[in-house]
């Protein structure tokens, strides 16, 4: 996992290699302060046998400030370094995320949520750069200062320095018990955190029916109870890392007395020529860096597991293998609006035994149009999603044009086979650029700017689309016409005006295939008349399937097919359908007399 | 019905928004914490000033007498190992006292973080549900969730780190001040100007980051609107081959957001080094000239001193350090704090309503009165101030609108003059085109909206007069949106009466013509629905949410029917249970499909706020007017 993300660091490698090394001059110059410390104070305020050797402080407070200097150029190196590098490896995560999200497949999206992607891709990515950050400026500071520390202070006086070696190893045993049973603890407690908050905005979002059957205090209750949960759990967690400080000082101090006595007892006994005063101060400032630089590594080591998680959702989402993908040498032409379907059998679950769709055989001619009717859950959607190849068959094959759709570059297919979704999204945007979501990419030409005439001529096709779908009569009421801003999902145009707007972008493309998903169940009666019969005047060349729910929308269609659980029930004309299909009938019956869908009655 | 403001866009999250009042927002946050820990509080500071003591200043006070006194003592033979064994006994002491002081200290602050915490959310959601549906209209769901989540995480931050901390530099730098003063007033001087002069440079680097600071956060708002959008529509990226279009896009926000959060990053990484060597330099110039003190005899500093005195020294840049960090915490909290209490500053839904609903019995002479056992009969409670009598009305479900005007805002009304009657058993039918103001009667009745001019009754009775629990307590609603909540099926049915049995529940759920479904569920009516029910089919929901207001049993009933996404076999078995349920009911129904108008005792055609026809089927058919437009579908023909 690792390995894989740090392949992201690409171009700051450079300043991912010189942040550690910065840091280590940084440290080295502040390890050298205790021993010019030494020095200054033995040789020259002790110095010339305890008069003072003014000439040998001046010349050390020299060094010293030398190394200070130095070391303000290491530290701000490293920080300028380490910014570079964690932001910068936080771009290309990102990158990598949303590159890599464009080339998923329906079924691969399908896998994550819209908002455990986005996660993913800001609060993950931020986690993961400011570990990078840490890890890059601490990572080697830390056991610099540590081993530096210890080397000196073994340099000074083995006998005395063991007892830190020990002091070290009992610390970093307690904290390392400490920490992991507290990690436990919290990895238990987080989801109960998660739980909590979706809870809240269950409340939030389904306020209407709390406050319709009176249920506040019922909620209020149940809050409690979980809130007072979480407290527990936390409490608890947390109640562990309060060992911490307490151990950290109980080793200093004890490492400070211990040196203490025995250094005195030293400098005494030897009459300071094993051991003098200066010495031992520095003995006792090594002392505190080491014990302050175990304590930080724990830390880190804390920060570090917790982002494991957000490295771990990062890495699922790079790890993904799209599962379409462009044929080696692809079919760059769909050569009509045919679309045939061969005992095509489909899962949305490749281990999953039971089909969604089973032994399904269709033929279609090019210019064809074609009602879907059926219950929720028949796989209405699925069937045509498999025409575009938004979904790859399990068995069998799916021919459009007499061509395998597999066999196709995919942009090529899916420019000719429009699909007009069920679940639609306009984007924000003004409504010609959501329009010019359908104009085709001038292919090897993509960063010439278009000129003025091109543009004239781009615009007058999107208009001419909105008029095929009866978008452009409220298109003309606004006060910005084509120029209107959408706002981010379509909230300020009704259901209906959404629908026809992507009808009309999906005409923009001027496929060989339409297909309309359900796409005009916001739409009144008389307009969804209106648009079938001007795609029947206008493109009568276009193959065009159309889902409905509604019969009116597909009875007068060349041929209906009437799915049920996955199965083509019947397929043929409405006066055929109606005398051998059962379905059909009731669903005819239950609808006729005005078919009133009185909703969007006003929306034309 | 959203409401007017909702769905405008996302706010960038995360962004500093500006405080207006900081220092009244600090106060009334330290009020609201402090105050109910007062005790608790005291205690901390206590602690942190026993630990300061006894660790920070006896124990560097130590050194100085090791070095000064005991050594040199010693080799004199002025003093003995004794003396020096005694005194690290009683320094011992001291540290462990600090160290047990700084034990309790962090035990009392788990307690009071998490409770904090827990009194924030309670007080923060239980003030949530008194709010009126207006306030969810108007805010955005997504900023209230981040009240939850940043917000209180702020908070957290500032009382477990942020005030300990402050607590603990001040205290640090009083004491340690205090000793260094005490060791050597001439160096002091000299530590003072070395610490304006770290402060200067902290102030004007932080300053620097700070305007990147605010310039990332743009960024990452702008990212994630993009992501956001992209994300929610990447099914329509692909149909349309739009990927290198977003890829370039996306491109562009990332590059920005690259540039500033370096700069910011750049800048706040820098203050440390700075600080850390200026510190360094201050030890030199202090070692240096306390070292010639010291040489020279000036102001009688010995080594002992000097070495305490610089390892003061040090200790003091290390909290001023630290405030400066916190300062931006503390505004950040601040900034949370102060979205949290205009939660808590919002004015719950106000109910003036007196008259209650009680069980009651029907007497011999056919007038009803109030009892305590449940009789399945109720009645409104209505107490009349004039005379001081009680009366009784028996819960019909009669309802009478008089000329009703209503507005979501002021400026912009939605409904006019709204007059209708409802006798009980009565099925009226709303039908109109999307807009027409039908689903906002439904909010009128139970009033999550009031009124601004005219009246609605209810079996006579003034809605504003009524208690706004029993009100809705009578009304049961099924929402055009279902909404269900994490729990088993069983569970999401017994919301509408929360007492009921097993078998009422499956009663309910057969009535609703849910029952069949249910059982074909991995776990029947046991099995956990989670995400709103994601799992199940429109029409299964809807099923449901049929099911929760049949075993509410209610006398009035509101339906805001099923759209069209629900397929026609489906829909027929949620028209059936609706049909089941709403017989001997008072309903309202809003219509989408003509077989739900049919049968209805009045239709009422609604345009642009206003009942342009009204009537039966028949009667409206006959009229040729709106409804038969809309009936037959031949708007255009004609």
């Amino acid at each position: 996992m690792i390995k894989r993300l740090l392949s992201y660091v690409k171009e700051y490698k450079k300043e991912s290699i010189l942040t550690p090394l910065s840091m280590i001059v940084e440290v080295a110059m502040e390890m050298v302060v205790p021993i010019l410390m030494a020095s200054l104070v033995n040789d020259g305020i002790n110095g010339n046998d305890g008069t003072g050797d003014m000439g040998h402080i001046i010349k050390i407070g020299v060094f010293m400030v030398l190394a200070a200097l130095v070391g303000l150029g290491g530290g701000i190196m490293g920080g300028v370094f380490g910014a570079k590098a964690s932001t910068g490896f936080a771009r290309n995560l990102r990158k990598g995320m949303f590159d890599k999200i464009q080339t998923f497949s329906f079924k691969n999206i399908d896998k994550f949520s819209t908002a455990g992607l986005v996660t993913r891709l800001t609060t993950d990515v931020n986690n993961v750069q400011n570990s990078y950050q840490m890890i890059l400026r601490m990572g080697m500071r830390i056991p610099m200062t540590f081993s530096i520390a210890m080397i000196m202070s073994f340099a000074i006086k083995p006998k005395l320095a063991l007892i830190y070696l020990v002091a070290v190893i009992i610390l970093g045993g307690i904290l390392a018990l400490i920490i992991s049973k507290a990690m436990k603890a919290f990895e238990q407690a987080f989801p109960k955190y998660d739980e909590l908050n979706a809870s809240v905005q269950e409340n939030v979002n389904a306020i209407r029916v709390v406050k319709a059957y009176v249920r506040e205090e019922h909620e209020k209750k149940k809050f409690k109870t979980a809130s007072n949960n979480i407290y527990k759990i936390f409490s608890a967690a947390e109640k562990l890392t309060t060992f911490n400080g307490p151990a950290m000082s109980l080793t200093v101090y004890a490492c400070t007395m211990l040196i203490s006595w025995f250094g005195a007892k030293m400098i005494v006994n030897t009459g300071a020529t094993d051991l003098n005063l200066g010495d031992l101060t520095a003995l006792l400032q090594y002392c505190m860096r080491i014990l302050i630089s175990l304590m930080l590594l724990s830390m880190i080591f804390i920060m570090i597991t917790m982002s494991a998680a957000s490295a771990r959702r990062i890495c699922e989402v790079l790890d993904e293998e799209p599962d379409i993908t462009n044929p080696e040498n692809p079919v760059m032409e769909v050569k009509d609006g045919s679309i045939v379907f061969k005992n095509v059998n489909f899962r949305y679950n490749k281990e999953g035994k039971e089909n969604v769709l089973s032994n399904i055989n269709i033929n279609i001619d090019s210019g064809e149009t074609i009602g879907i009717i059926g219950g929720t859950g028949s796989a209405k959607s699925t069937l045509v999603n498999l025409i575009s190849r938004l979904y790859d068959v399990n068995d069998g094959t799916v021919l459009v044009g007499g061509t395998d759709v597999r066999d196709y570059d995919l942009e090529v297919l899916r420019d000719e086979v429009s699909v007009v979704l069920q679940k639609n999204v306009l984007f924000s945007g003004t409504i010609m650029d959501n329009l010019r979501w359908g104009v085709r990419k001038n292919r090897g030409k993509e960063d010439v700017p278009e000129t003025p005439r091109e543009k004239e001529e781009i615009e007058a096709e999107c208009r001419r689309a909105c008029k095929l779908a009866c978008a452009d009569e409220f298109i003309e009421k606004m006060p910005d016409k084509y120029e209107t801003y959408i706002e981010q999902g379509g909230t300020n145009v009704s259901g209906g005006q959404k629908q026809r707007l992507c009808i009309a972008r999906a005409l923009v493309k001027k496929p060989k295939i339409l297909i309309l998903d359900d796409s005009t169940s916001a739409v009144d009666t008389a307009t969804d008349a209106k648009i079938r019969k001007a795609f029947a005047e206008e493109i009568p060349g276009t193959t065009k399937l159309i889902i409905a729910q509604r019969i009116s929308s597909v009875m007068n269609a060349d041929r209906i097919i009437v799915m049920e659980d996955g199965k083509i029930n019947g397929f043929g004309t409405h006066e055929e359908l109606l005398k051998n299909n059962e379905i059909y009938r009731d669903v005819y019956e239950s609808q006729t007399g005005g078919n009133g869908d009185f909703d969007e009655g006003g929306e034309r | 019905m959203p409401g007017p403001g909702m769905g405008r866009g996302p706010m960038p999250r995360g962004m500093k928004p500006t405080v207006k009042n900081p220092g009244k927002i600090l106060k009334r946050l330290l009020k609201y914490m402090v105050l109910d820990n007062l005790v608790l509080w005291i205690c901390v500071a206590a602690c942190i000033g026993i630990t300061v003591y006894c660790m920070t200043v006896k124990g560097t006070l130590f050194t100085k007498v090791l070095l000064d006194d005991y050594i040199p003592g010693i080799q004199a033979g002025t003093k003995t190992f004794g003396d020096l064994g005694q005194e690290i006994l009683i320094t011992v002491c001291f540290i462990l006292v600090g160290i047990l002081a700084s034990f309790v200290q962090a035990r009392i602050m788990v307690r009071i973080t998490q409770g904090f915490q827990r009194k924030l959310r309670d007080d923060m959601f239980e003030h949530m549900e008194t709010l009126p549906i207006k306030y969810f209209d108007t805010h955005s769901h997504g900023d209230i969730m981040s009240m939850y989540t940043n917000d209180v995480d702020t908070m957290r931050q500032l009382i477990s780190q942020s005030i300990p901390q402050f607590l603990n530099s001040i205290i640090t730098i009083v004491s340690v001040s205090i000793s260094m003063l005490l060791l050597s007033w001439q160096l002091m001087l000299i530590s003072l100007v070395m610490i304006g002069l770290m402060l200067f440079c902290t102030k004007k680097i932080s300053g620097k980051s700070g305007k990147y600071f605010v310039k990332q956060q743009k960024a990452v708002g702008a990212l994630n609107g993009f992501v956001e959008e992209m994300m929610s529509g990447q099914k329509v990226v692909k149909v349309f081959c739009h990927e290198d279009q977003n890829i370039k896009d996306f491109d562009k926000l990332n590059d920005e957001l690259f540039d500033s959060a370096n700069n910011a990053n750049r800048f706040a990484n820098i203050i440390m080094p700075i600080n850390a060597q200026l510190g360094n330099f201050s030890y030199v110039v202090l070692a240096i000239v306390g070292g010639i003190m010291a040489i020279n005899g000036v102001g009688g500093l010995a080594l002992g001193a000097l070495i305490s005195y610089l390892t003061f020294n040090g200790q003091l840049n290390m909290p001023i350090n630290q405030i400066s960090m916190q300062i931006n915490s503390i505004i950040m909290a601040l900034a949370g704090g102060d979205r949290i209490f205009q939660l808590m500053d919002e004015k719950p839904e106000v109910d003036e309503g007196y008259v209650t609903l009680v069980n009651a019995k029907k007497n011999a002479d056919g007038s009803v009165s109030e009892t305590e056992e449940r009789t399945g009969i109720w009645a409104w409670k209505h107490f009349h101030k004039a005379d001081g009598t009680t009366t009784y009305v028996e819960l019909k479900g009669d309802v009478v609108f008089d000329n009703v005007d209503f507005g979501y805002t002021e400026e912009k009304m939605v409904l006019h003059n709204i007059k209708l009657f409802a006798t009980p058993g009565q099925k009226i039918a709303f039908v109109g085109s999307t807009g027409a103001g039908k689903t906002t009667i439904t909010n009128l009745i139970n009033r999550f909206y009031d009124i601004q001019d005219g009246k609605i009754r209810y079996d006579g009775i003034n809605v504003n007069k009524i208690k706004k629990a029993d009100l809705r307590r009578s009304l049961g609603i099924v929402l055009q949106e279902t909404h269900l909540f994490t729990g088993t099926v069983m569970e999401n049915i017994r919301y509408g009466k929360l007492d009921a049995t097993d078998e009422e529940v499956k009663a309910a759920a057969k009535l609703a013509n849910a029952d069949s479904f249910i059982r074909r569920l991995p776990e029947g009516y046991n099995t956990m629905l989670t995400g709103d029910g994601a799992n199940l089919s429109q029409g299964q929901r809807q099923l449901l949410a049929i099911a929760r207001a049949a075993i509410a049993d209610p006398p009035v009933l509101i339906l805001d029917e099923a759209t069209s996404s629900i397929d026609t076999r489906t829909e027929k078995l949620v028209q059936e249970g609706m049909d089941k349920l709403m017989k001997g009911r008072t309903t309202f129904v809003i219509a989408h499909r003509l077989s739900t108008v049919k049968n209805s005792d009045c239709i009422m055609v609604l345009e642009q706020g206003r009942i342009i026809e009204r009537g039966t089927h028949d009667d409206l058919i006959e009229e040729k007017g709106k409804y038969y437009q809309l009936y037959t579908g031949n708007q255009i023909a004609g």
